[in-house]
């Protein structure tokens, strides 16, 4: 940015606002943070209550399911999972519906220069 | 056992200890020549500053979610959990989630956006809407604190581990391998640059990987791959009560209901620090400019979520099956933090004193140093970046150095930071390598998270609110560390007579803050800080913003892959 003159200033959009105030780009970040706020409330307070249980409901996390395996450790491989679920999920969804929208904005501008 | 045999039974140890010494010492020359070949091989390819700081940008995603789990799978969480797993039992796991569920922050919310408006440092981000100098300033400074944190805390574990696997006790042998590591560090930082750093992560990971598998396998096939039989096992073998339930480490019942309460606050606060602290580590973050775009870069995170998690679940195997095959006093004999346990676990798998237990605890033992030496050079190469790029590049020449320059200060700055770290690990080896690893967490959730949270989506923010945000972060994580039992007033160990603090005379305590993990005070001021700079100041550029978000968005006009 400020050191070398490079790639990044070949884009040379007059107007930043105008961009960031067209429908388009609101379509654009309403797909990300329609997604990733609510997910990382989700995930955050999912995890927190596994945190708090850990720390507070002993008894019940110490509850044998079956064999030796009890509470605390299948909600603890769920955190697992659901990091695994969210992570694919949130690829999945960002590559049909951020990437497109990301793609036409981006060369609408950078064509648009030269 | 009589003292005859006991005696016999020790040379035996003595000559087994020899033979896996030298062939850990050979494994370990071997890594240590491939990587300085790959170092050698990357200097070549370093031209610009793009190939020096970002190794090109042309890693695939792959790849750099390898190195990114290169980069974060440290030797604290390697022999830390499987220990801390192989003692208290279910408690050890508690760290494997926070540091996994971590990288949830880092996907949704930070990795795509970094890639698209920054360069080669957090700062880029940081400061690409505000007033360069101020913002670069303190970027630069939370970025080496945290690493120097973190940087201690392997290079200790390497001090550690060298003389409990070569049976180097003297301090000379400890000190001399914090110098080796440090050496070798610099040399790949200096010569590989980014490109260098990136592939020597790369081998550690399949290799740390590979070797995990091998023990997760051996030790499931002990139990018939019925991992109920190995948890049930393990708790008979170890004599722990609970030692399958969360409790024997964190959030202990205390001698008082305030006790408790202190102990599962401070159990909370680690749980907070530890996920979100990644996504504000310096060293992760600069992974996300070495991909081309920001779609390779969701990619690698998305790698290195399945690797990190994969590893941490082997870990799980690793450390129950240490327990459930290793004697407690055997694993605590060695090292009573269980620092140890997944090496001895590997000697004993093998059996315990044949040519095979020799042989797997020698490669093991060589993972774990190939471990350290990655992390050690990515640390270093995150923060001499920082110090090039944004106090020298930006800050003293206002931005008119050119890349060549700026490439050369980088490497100065490597030595400097290298020798620094290796001056101040030496005295610091008593310290606790786990704690060290939480400690760093905690600053950086605290100086760095709220600002590239904020800068990347609050309209409102500026210039004030991010230098409140990371000097008000900082100072209060480090501010409330000096005043915590960790620096003083820890209970006397009735076995040593001297407190578990960073001060060991009982008699020296000035500690007033109940908690050892800052995080659940500093973490919340930081983002209070960083909002009243904001509110406080009127500056407000709202052109800035706009070609900020919309950079960050569509990745228009974004760096790059180098094309040699």
């Amino acid at each position: 940015m400020a050191s070398t003159p490079t790639a990044a200033d070949d884009a040379a959009v007059a107007d930043w606002e105008e961009v960031q105030d067209s429908p388009e780009f609101g379509r654009l970040r309403h797909a990300l943070r329609s997604f990733v706020f609510p997910m990382t409330i989700a995930f955050l307070s999912w995890y927190f209550l596994y945190v708090l249980m850990c720390a507070f409901a002993r008894d019940f996390m110490d509850t044998k399911l079956f064999g030796n395996i009890n509470v605390a450790l299948v909600f603890g491989l769920l955190q697992f999972v659901s990091t695994f679920t969210i992570a694919i999920w949130y690829s999945r969804y960002a590559n049909r519906k951020m990437d497109p929208l990301a793609k036409n904005l981006r060369e609408k501008l950078e064509g648009g220069t030269g | 056992m009589s003292a005859a045999s006991a005696v016999l039974a020790a040379a035996a140890a003595a000559e087994n200890d020899t033979s896996h010494q030298t062939l850990t010492i050979v494994l370990f020359s071997v890594f240590v020549a491939a990587t300085l070949g790959i170092t050698i091989w990357a200097s070549r390819q370093n031209q610009t500053a793009a190939d020096y700081y970002a190794g090109g940008r042309s890693f695939s995603g792959v790849q750099n979610g390898l190195a990114i789990g290169g980069d974060y799978m440290s030797a604290a969480s390697f022999l830390g959990i499987a220990g801390t797993i192989a003692i208290y039992g279910y408690d050890g796991f508690l760290y494997s989630i926070g540091f996994l569920v971590a990288w949830l922050v880092a996907l949704l919310l930070v990795a795509e956006l970094m890639r698209n408006t920054g360069k080669f440092t957090m700062a880029d981000v940081l400061s690409f809407r505000m007033r360069q100098r101020p913002v670069r300033t303190a970027a630069a400074l939370s970025t080496v604190v945290v690493s120097i944190f973190y940087l201690l805390a392997q290079m200790v574990g390497a001090g550690t581990l060298v003389s409990l696997l070569l049976g180097l006790n003297t301090p000379a042998a400890k000190n001399l391998t914090i110098v080796a590591v440090g050496v070798l560090m610099i040399v790949y930082v200096v010569f590989g640059g980014m490109k260098g750093t990136t592939w020597v992560q790369i081998v550690k990971a399949v290799m740390l990987i590979t070797g995990a598998a091998i023990m997760t396998f051996w030790v499931l096939a002990k139990f018939g791959f019925n991992l109920s039989s190995l948890l049930g096992a393990a708790r008979d073998n170890s004599g722990k009560e609970g030692f399958l339930s969360p409790g024997l480490y964190y959030g202990k019942e205390g001698a008082t209901t305030w006790a408790t309460l202190i102990s599962k606050l401070d159990f909370i606060s680690l749980a907070l620090a530890l996920v979100l602290g990644t996504a504000g580590l310096p060293h992760i973050l600069i992974r996300f400019y070495t991909v081309p775009d920001s779609k390779t870069a969701r990619k690698s995170v998305n790698w290195a979520i399945g690797i990190i998690g994969l590893f941490y679940l082997m870990t799980l195997v690793i450390g129950f099956g240490a327990a459930a095959l290793l004697t407690q006093k055997a694993i605590t004999d060695r090292n009573p933090a269980g620092n140890t346990a997944a090496p001895q676990l590997a000697e004993a798998l093998g059996g315990q004193g044949t040519g095979m237990g020799a042989v797997m605890l020698s490669i093991i033992a060589a993972v774990a140093f190939a471990t350290i030496l990655a992390v050690v050079a990515g640390l270093t190469l995150a923060s001499s970046s920082s110090l090039a790029h944004d106090f020298y590049a930006n800050v003293i020449r206002k931005g008119k150095a050119t890349d060549a320059e700026e490439v050369k200060v980088g490497r100065i700055s490597a030595v400097v930071i290298g020798a620094i770290s290796i001056a101040l690990a030496i005295p610091a080896q008593s310290l606790n390598v786990a704690f060290l690893v939480a400690l760093a967490f905690a600053i950086a959730a605290s100086a760095n998270l709220p600002s590239i949270l904020l800068s990347l989506f609050w309209k409102r923010f500026n210039t004030r609110g991010a230098t409140w945000g990371i000097y008000g972060g900082l100072g209060s994580a480090l501010f409330l560390l000096l005043f915590s039992p960790v620096v003083s007033g820890k209970p006397v160990n009735p076995a040593t007579g001297k407190s578990t603090s960073l001060f060991s005379n009982p008699a020296i305590d000035f500690h007033w803050f109940p908690l050892d993990n800052p995080g659940l005070v500093s973490i919340p001021l930081g983002f209070f800080f960083a909002w009243l700079g904001t509110v406080t100041s009127k500056e407000l550029d709202k052109a800035k913003w706009a070609e900020m978000e919309v950079r960050a968005l569509t990745g228009v006009g974004a760096e790059k892959a180098v094309k040699h």
